[in-house]
């Protein structure tokens, strides 16, 4: 089996509003050193799927249904079904995750350390000493230079790219097989986003790990997933290897987003693209595809099938498969 | 830090020298004759209050007396001449001809009363109202939250007088389980077990409307804490629900609690004055009210710039406790 396959995966939210399906039968498969990215709008269910998985959604409030088969090593274990304690294990073990806003992301009271050798500490019966160790080893492989004096320092001591470092070194500190990095740029400096991209791409080379990257911006993606998966209101709506979906994109939403990403060698008078409309209400979803009510091309279908029914998700070619009725018909 | 403690305290008593002075002037200005009321209700002896007028120093100048008043603060002061002179040791806060004593004595008998009293109090509702704020936060929305909701009612809507009373008429009176409270104090270091005897029910009372309040923000403060990123971060390097909330979650949540702790603390060191006078303890409540009641004016002045100097050194007390509690704190400082 791959690393990681989630199947079938089902998130809904009980709000007195009503019931939220933030997440509609997404199913993929992440291998050993892949990177997959998850890209979509904000409340297209990215976040919530890798949430879901790691099993930081609040029980209470959160119905949850499918499975996440990881491969520890010891055979397959379903993450969404085994009991919390051995989810514990694994989580920060076997799966870790890095955040999209390093400054709250980080306790503010401890020192970078501390919450480091703290990470490793639950994973491992070692001193505290082997902790420390192993956490300046890694503070230096994140590239924070003097890592034995920046041990005792504390999260708003640092730069916000250097927090993410930080961030970074403490998911990685029990050698993780699967890393989750939610939107890990979103909240840096477009040079400071570019150096840790390329930290994550050369760390995941250097550890073989896999990597599911959410994120909304397709440049990050470009240069460092497999694999992306496009998620509009719950649902993945295409997913493709890198160079096809940039080069063939099926669905029209992947389309928009493509056109819509700001390019040095376009003419500069040209505006850009943008996809009209706002993205639907997750609690009354329309009946037919989510993307109808803001698709430009939806007249090229016969009859009123983009409004009446969901399209399937069907491969088109052998790794690529999209959600749309005019399956075929885009770049034709 | 260093630099910052003295900064501080330089302005602390900045602080202290206005509100002294405030404090001096309102009462120089009231419409009182303080040389009349030394003498008695239905005195109207003018050579005794010329007499005394001179002997307290009211002959003079309001800003004179103002400024024997601060000399006294550190030297000392004499009242009268000769053999019936009356000498009031530094730090001299005045002399109070109604009860024939220097204010500082009359001060330094009530404050151990007043203070056994808060901090047992403080003691009683932090432990109570942290307990049941993490409890019911903890348990959120289920029947522990509910009983604790029901407890902050009833604690914040009953006054504490009211408590008192029922307190002195169940335990007290119908059970007899302790003795009548008979306005007497006996020190910690004398009998300690008298000594809680007569604390015990006024600091229920006191702790029964704080550890309400107390409950209330604790849960607020440990749910709101619950929800932050870190949190999250917690969780996802596998720590255990008991490690997030007694390393990650409490430390947080509890920071503005200390602060409200000690401000809470100090107003209640100038003298819990409903307490004091239900449970009949001789401490600064009581002998704030009684000043106030027979226009005692240098016990008054004294006692209000006693409050005053707590209330600055409690807030002092409370940024440094911050600044170790929060590292953000200590390098802005």
């Amino acid at each position: 089996m791959s690393l990681l396959e989630v199947n079938n995966l089902l998130v809904e939210f009980r709000t007195p509003d009503g019931i939220v399906k933030a997440v509609d039968g997404v199913s993929f498969k992440v291998d050993r050193g892949e990177t997959l990215a998850i890209v979509g709008e904000s409340g297209s269910g990215k976040t919530v799927t890798n949430l879901a998985i790691m099993g930081l959604l609040p029980r209470k409030i959160a119905n949850i249904s499918g499975s996440a088969k990881l491969d520890t090593g010891a055979g397959p274990v379903d993450l969404l079904t085994i009991p919390r304690s051995e989810l514990r294990e694994i989580r920060g073990n076997d799966v870790a995750m890095i955040f999209q806003d390093p400054m709250s992301a980080l306790h503010p009271y401890y020192t970078i350390g501390n919450q480091i050798i703290e990470a490793h500490q639950i994973h491992n019966q070692c001193s505290k000493e082997d902790s420390e160790k192993r956490a300046i080893e890694l503070l230096e492989l994140v590239g924070i230079s003097d890592a034995h004096k920046r041990l005792n320092a504390f999260p708003h001591q640092f730069s916000g790219g250097m927090r993410q470092r930080v961030m970074i070194a403490m998911a990685l500190v029990n050698n993780p097989k699967v890393l989750i990095a939610d939107e890990p740029t979103t909240a840096l400096d477009v040079t400071v986003q570019a150096q840790i991209m390329k930290l994550l791409a050369d760390l995941q080379k250097e550890l073989g790990m896999a990597m599911i990257l959410i994120t909304h911006d397709l440049g990050v993606v470009a240069g460092s997933a497999d694999r992306i998966n496009v998620m509009y209101a719950g649902k993945i709506v295409e997913s493709a290897n890198v160079f096809e979906l940039f080069a063939k994109p099926q669905m029209p939403y992947t389309h928009g987003l493509l056109a819509s990403i700001p390019r040095v060698d376009r003419p500069q008078l040209q505006r850009l693209e943008t996809i009209t409309g706002q993205p639907p209400s997750l609690i009354s979803l329309p009946a037919g595809c989510a993307f109808a009510p803001r698709c430009a091309r939806k007249s090229e279908v016969a009859g009123s099938a983009c409004e009446l029914t969901m399209p399937a998700l069907v491969e088109i070619s052998a790794g690529h498969s999209s959600r749309c009725h005019l399956v075929g018909l885009v770049n034709r | 830090m260093f630099g910052y403690l003295i900064r501080r305290t330089a302005t602390s008593l900045a602080i202290l020298f206005a509100v002294s002075f405030a404090v001096y002037a309102i009462f120089a200005l009231l419409p009182f004759d303080p040389a009349a009321l030394t003498c008695g209700k239905n005195c109207n002896n003018p050579a005794i209050i010329e007499a005394n007028r001179i002997r307290l120093g009211y002959d003079v100048p309001f800003w004179q007396q103002y400024i024997v008043f601060l000399g006294g603060l550190f030297a000392g002061r004499n009242y009268g001449q000769g053999a019936a002179a009356l000498h009031c040791p530094a730090p001299s806060l005045g002399y109070s001809f109604n009860q024939h004593e220097c204010v500082t004595t009359l001060i330094g008998r009530a404050l151990p009363v007043t203070a056994s009293l808060a901090i047992g109090a403080m003691i009683l509702w932090l432990i109570i109202g942290i307990t049941l704020g993490v409890v019911a936060a903890r348990f959120r929305g289920r029947s522990a939250d509910t009983a604790s909701t029901v407890f902050v009612l009833i604690g914040t809507s009953l006054p504490t007088f009211l408590t008192g009373l029922l307190l002195l008429v169940f335990v007290v009176i119908k059970w007899k389980i302790i003795p009548f409270p008979s306005g007497n104090y006996t020190p910690f270091f004398e009998n300690p077990i008298e000594w809680a005897q007569i604390l015990l029910l006024p600091w229920i009372t006191l702790a029964f409307a704080s550890a309400a309040l107390y409950t209330r923000f604790v849960r607020n403060a440990v749910i709101e804490t619950l929800s932050e990123d870190f949190i999250r971060t917690a969780r996802a390097k596998g720590l255990s629900e008991k490690v997030i909330l007694r390393k990650h979650t409490l430390r947080a949540a509890l920071a503005p609690i200390a602060t409200m702790a000690g401000l809470d603390f100090a107003a209640l060191l100038g003298g819990a004055i409903l307490t004091e006078k239900v449970f009949n303890l001789p401490g600064l409540g009581r002998l704030s009210l009684s000043a106030v009641v027979e226009y005692d004016l240098p016990i008054i002045v004294g006692t209000t710039l006693l409050s005053a100097a707590i209330v600055i050194a409690m807030n002092l007390i409370v940024d440094i406790l911050y600044a170790f509690i929060d590292p953000r704190v200590r390098v802005a400082a």
